[in-house]
């Protein structure tokens, strides 16, 4: 088999998980532009979004099922907002991210408790879910469908972040925090709505994420949550399209990875087995450091200096 | 401020003083009670096969609720703690059976809990039953611990002379469960077993989701045979992948798989799928009613059983675990843990999953084990065959 | 004068203090037998006094020297390896590393037992535990001249990320032989073989030793934050750039606190190792950083025996107080369906967003017991005195 006909399929699911990763990835990265804060919680609301859908679904005909989880799962963002960070605006930088680290641990536990521990399988959604043949492999529709509106969602927050009062304020505040207070900008509303948005895209990304690998477990949230961060920061924390590039670039990697040993084994560049795919989780970690080390921005960051 | 902490300082008092009260009262409630202790995973990767041997346990305790111990009735109560399928977990989650006064623990469900805690038991003097605990490691150099199931160098034989004979299978992709002693062995068996030169082994880190990569490296590398004898968790992930990608090939695993999740998974699929287990439903029909009657009558017991009553073989399991315990209990003549270790290297018992006999080393002597196919149709298990290990 | 004197009286009174708070560990573990109900508060001092290293040592970075690192599962992992690695006695060295032909063929405490007797087991489990903290501080070395010079969340999720490679190149079947691949390290020296035999006596010492070993560690790190280097630390914590204008090497110092802090967070993971009997990498995951974490912000972060009571609490409670919440009755409350499995880990929760939120400075904020405790005796002191006066 020639390399390019080997490496594909990793390309297209990679583009598939980043496609993923880019929907939670803008919330952290919206966050973290307005508040400098890494939200922890973010990937377990990620996967609260999962779990609700669960149990809606088994109750509840789809089209009811769907805009409620997202409708509650964006009220969970708003809450989490105004009930643990909103009271510590004004404390250290730590506090607020140990108040993140403290809302995943309950989130999860919450997860926990209510699940009795046991794996959920996500529910079926017709048509996304559909077996499809695209290039000579077989997949699931969804896993084609995601990258396509993942940048069609990213375009239009582009816009209106871009183009719209709410937008400006946004931009505004990312800039300076106080400054844009002074100005008259309503500071809790913005960090609210960048909220709101965040945790939509979160919900959307759920759904995509769990069609594809249905099984939800309290910790479902984690690993993804935190391979979106460093795609957050890979692309320059603050900014989208950022986070976007940098989510695919994450996706594509970590399934490179996972198929080294068969490519390099189907080229013959190596006789035995490497077993790098122990590194898929780690290959994220390293791409980040390698980043940070040499670019401390980002691909797309932008340039900050220390005031004293 | 301070008054606030000082208040939440004297309130971890209280809570502290009465869990201790709490506990130190349950205990001594009328009647002669003898504890067994429930060494399971409630919770993480293992949770769900966890809860389906514990209903045997429960089943039979609801059948079999006393025991005659020297003479004197005794009730027996089920004592549990959730061992979270965590190796760090697991020593403490021992720790509270044995203060909590077991006299014997069923016990687990995924062998690097019962690896973790063996050290605990054996400190305690506290005898432990596993039950499809398979790895070798779990008995050798702990005398405590004793098992009802087969091994994994067995069941890894058995696997790979099935995939070379019955399904003429000449390259095999083996994926486990990185840390993960059960799939870890079962694959190292198997491969031994079928020629290192012939399999591809992989490994997936916990909390992994997308299964697919593993699923193309498979059919690149042109193999014939899946194996995979992972957690239910990711079982279920895996066919759904394997279903997606149109995997062509036969999937095979151990007795984790035995489980109407798998069942469920598959159904409507169009995969073949294997696995060996200790008990074929029906083999039992008294066993298979009473069981079934009392989990469609039992809310959480259906609940815990992924909602249906289709039987799993950690199940019947469970349920011989338990009355191999009562057996010692009775040959022990006492309550006392040391008396019911000292009793235990003797008990014959036959159960629903056969006849129950412990070796020198503390395992059970099992020489066969059933191989099942999945009726991807009808969504149940088709038996297929008795192997043994000639 | 007078303040050196009541500084040194302070200082014995601690001392002593210490020393009973051993002796009192030393009797428990002879009196409390592991079939015993109370067993459990050894259990809970065992795994607390290694928590409790940990959330000093991580203390040390997060508190003192104001380095947000979320590092320390990682040099807690490379500190248990290393443990676990160089004390596997050789007879069961090959039933341990079932699938790899084991490399290191040492076992400090079999070979130093061989040649000095009881002595020498004693301090080859010493050697392996220094060794451990050693491997641990090189690994920080390392890994602290790219990461250091980073800013505070820009550290933060170095570290972590460095603690998830560890935790992958730990687990690489690559590196079976030396590490046993994925599979968990066993039946090395550990607590419940520690025995002390003097004539027909046989002492256990399964509690008393991480006790001994978490106490000596948190006393080097309590004499580390009170000579001028630690002094340096706080002053690189409340202004950097005042710090280095007032001729503090920044770099060297933070350095040298991230490699004392990830010595000690190996020691801790040594430890760790000795309580569970196991080590294997899966334990070791970000999640644990996170609990150590929020044992140092319940305990206050910036005071050492906050941090220490912050663990101990934390472990009490999470493995012996509110474990009747998951089996069905707590308080004598009986109610299974609300009080099930995982119940108490959310209520657990509940009480850390609580002190997150409300209590901010945590059980102790930057106050050191003593000086709670002297506080405390000084105020009923006054009152008496107050009261004397009325009369």
């Amino acid at each position: 088999m020639d390399l390019w006909n080997t490496v594909l399929p990793y390309i297209l699911s990679g583009i598939s998980v980043g496609g993923q990763y880019a929907l939670i990835a803008v919330g952290y990265t919206m966050v973290y532009g307005i508040l400098r804060l890494i939200n922890f919680a973010h990937g377990d609301v990620f996967m609260v979004a999962g779990l609700m859908m669960v149990y809606f679904a088994a109750s509840m005909p789809l089209y009811a099922a769907i805009p409620l989880m997202i409708l509650l799962t964006v009220l969970l963002g708003f809450t989490i907002e105004r009930v643990a960070y909103k009271p510590l605006r004004t404390a250290p930088r730590m506090s607020v991210m140990i108040s993140a680290i403290g809302v995943s641990y309950l989130l999860q536990n919450l997860a926990l408790y209510v699940t009795g521990g046991l794996n959920k399988n996500y529910p079926e959604i017709p048509w996304i879910s559909d077996k499809i043949t695209v290039l000579g492999a077989t997949t699931a529709r969804v896993t084609v469908i995601t990258p396509f509106l993942t940048v069609a969602l990213v375009f239009a927050l582009v816009y209106l972040i871009n183009h719209t009062k709410i937008g400006m304020a946004m931009r505004a505040v990312s800039k300076d925090f106080e400054t844009a207070q002074l100005m008259g900008i309503r500071i809790n509303s913005v960090i609210s709505a960048t909220f709101v948005i965040g945790t939509f895209l979160a919900a959307v990304g759920s759904l995509l994420f769990f069609s594809n690998y249905p099984g939800i477990v309290p910790t479902s949230g984690a690993m993804p949550g935190l391979k979106a961060f460093v795609a957050a920061v890979f692309g320059g924390i603050g900014s989208i399209p950022g986070a976007v590039v940098g989510a695919f670039i994450i996706g594509i990697s970590e399934s490179l990875i996972k198929g080294l040993d068969t490519i390099l084994i189907t080229q013959g560049a190596i006789a035995e087995q490497m077993d790098f795919s122990t590194f898929s989780d780690a290959v994220t970690f390293v791409l980040l450091i390698v980043i940070l080390v040499f670019k401390p921005t980002g691909l797309f960051g932008e340039k900050t200096t220390d005031k004293v | 401020m301070k008054k606030a902490l000082a208040w939440i300082l004297a309130l971890t008092m209280v809570l502290a003083l009465a869990a201790c009260g709490g506990s130190g009262g349950s205990g001594s409630g009328g009647g002669d009670v003898v504890k067994i202790g429930v060494f399971e995973p409630q919770s993480g990767d293992n949770g769900a096969g966890g809860k389906q041997e514990i209903l045997g346990m429960q089943y039979a305790n609801t059948v079999t609720p006393t025991v005659d111990i020297g003479g004197k009735t005794y009730k027996v109560e089920l004592v549990y703690a959730d061992n979270a399928s965590s190796n760090d977990k697991a020593p403490t989650a021992a720790q509270t059976l044995i203060s909590s006064g077991v006299s014997v623990v069923l016990g687990s469900y995924g062998s690097g809990v019962s690896i973790a805690a063996g050290d605990t038991f054996k400190a305690a003097g506290v005898p432990a039953i596993g039950v499809t605990c398979t790895n070798p490691q779990v008995t050798s150099g702990c005398d405590v611990y004793f098992r009802i199931c087969f091994l994994d160098p067995f069941q890894g034989t058995v696997l790979a002379n099935y995939a070379k004979n019955e399904l003429g299978a000449t390259k095999a992709y083996c994926l486990s469960k990185q840390g993960d002693d059960y799939s870890g062995g079962l694959v190292n068996y198997f491969v031994e077993a079928f020629g290192k030169d012939n399999c591809v082994q992989e490994t997936f880190p916990e909390g992994t989701s997308d299964y697919s990569t593993y699923i193309t490296n498979a059919q690149n590398q042109g193999c014939n045979v899946f194996f995979s004898p992972v957690s239910t968790e990711a079982a279920a992930q895996i066919i759904a992948k394997a279903n997606a990608q149109s995997l062509g090939m036969p999937i095979l695993a151990g007795d984790t798989w035995d489980s109407n999740v798998i069942l469920e998974a598959a159904k409507g699929s169009d995969l073949k799928i294997c696995v060996t287990t200790f008990y074929q439903e029906g083999a039992d029909a008294g066993f298979d009613a009473g069981i079934k009657k009392w989990i469609n009558e039992d809310a959480t017991a259906k609940a815990n059983n992924g909602g249906n009553d289709e039987l799993a073989a950690v199940t019947a399991m469970g349920y011989d675990a338990y009355f191999v315990a009562l057996e010692a209990l009775k040959a022990a003549g006492s309550t006392d843990p040391a008396a019911v270790l000292k009793a235990l290297p003797g008990v014959n018992y036959t159960g629903v999953t056969g006849a129950i006999a412990f070796d020198s080393i503390g395992d059970a002597k099992r020489d066969s084990a059933f191989v099942k196919e999945c009726n991807t149709q009808t969504g149940i298990w088709d038996f297929v065959t008795v192997a043994t290990v000639g | 004068m007078l303040d050196k004197q009541a500084e040194k009286r302070k200082n014995l009174i601690s001392l002593a203090a210490v020393l009973a708070f051993l002796a009192l560990v030393l009797v428990l573990d002879q009196v409390i037998k592991p079939t015993g109900k109370l067993y459990m508060l050894l259990t809970v001092l065992q795994k607390g006094s290694v928590y409790a290293l940990a959330a000093v040592s991580m203390n040390l970075l997060n508190g003192f020297t104001g380095l947000f690192s979320l590092g320390h599962a990682g040099f807690m992992l490379i500190g248990a390896y290393t443990y676990a690695i160089f004390s596997i006695p050789s007879d069961a060295r090959d039933s341990v590393y079932q699938y790899f032909d084991a490399a290191v063929r040492v076992s400090l405490p079999e070979t130093l037992g061989n040649a000095l007797g009881g002595f020498g087991t004693a301090l080859g489990v010493l050697l392996a535990v220094l060794l451990a903290g050693l491997v641990a501080a090189a690994f920080a070395y390392l890994i602290g001249l790219p990461v250091l010079r980073l800013k505070s969340d820009y550290l933060a999720i170095a570290t972590l990320g460095f603690a998830e490679i560890i935790r992958a190149i730990f687990q690489w079947k690559k590196l079976g032989p030396v590490t046993n691949g994925s599979n968990l390290l066993k039946n090395f020296a550990r607590c419940s073989t520690f025995k002390l035999e003097l004539g027909s006596v046989t002492l256990s010492l399964s509690t008393f030793v991480p006790v001994l070993i978490a106490t000596v560690c948190i006393t080097l790190i309590v004499l580390l934050v009170n000579s001028t280097y630690g002094r340096a630390f706080k002053a690189i914590r409340d202004d950097e750039v005042a710090a280095e204008a007032m001729g503090i090497n920044l770099a060297k110092h933070k350095m040298l606190a991230f490699c004392t802090s990830c010595f000690f967070a190996g020691v801790s993971g040594a430890t760790m190792a000795m309580v569970l009997s196991i080590a294997q990498a899966n334990n070791f995951k970000s999640a644990m950083t996170y609990e150590i974490l929020l044992m140092v912000v319940l305990g206050g972060i910036g005071s050492i025996s906050g941090s220490v009571i912050g663990a101990m609490l934390f472990i009490s409670a999470s493995e012996w107080w509110l474990r009747g919440l998951d089996s069905g009755s707590f308080l004598g409350i009986n109610a299974p369906t609300v009080f099930r499995n995982g119940f108490r880990l959310v209520v657990f929760s509940v009480i850390i967003m609580i002190v997150v939120l409300f209590f901010r400075k945590g059980i102790m904020g930057d106050r050191e017991l003593p000086e709670v405790l002297g506080g405390l005796f000084r105020r009923k002191e006054k009152k008496a005195k107050e009261a004397a006066d009325h009369e």
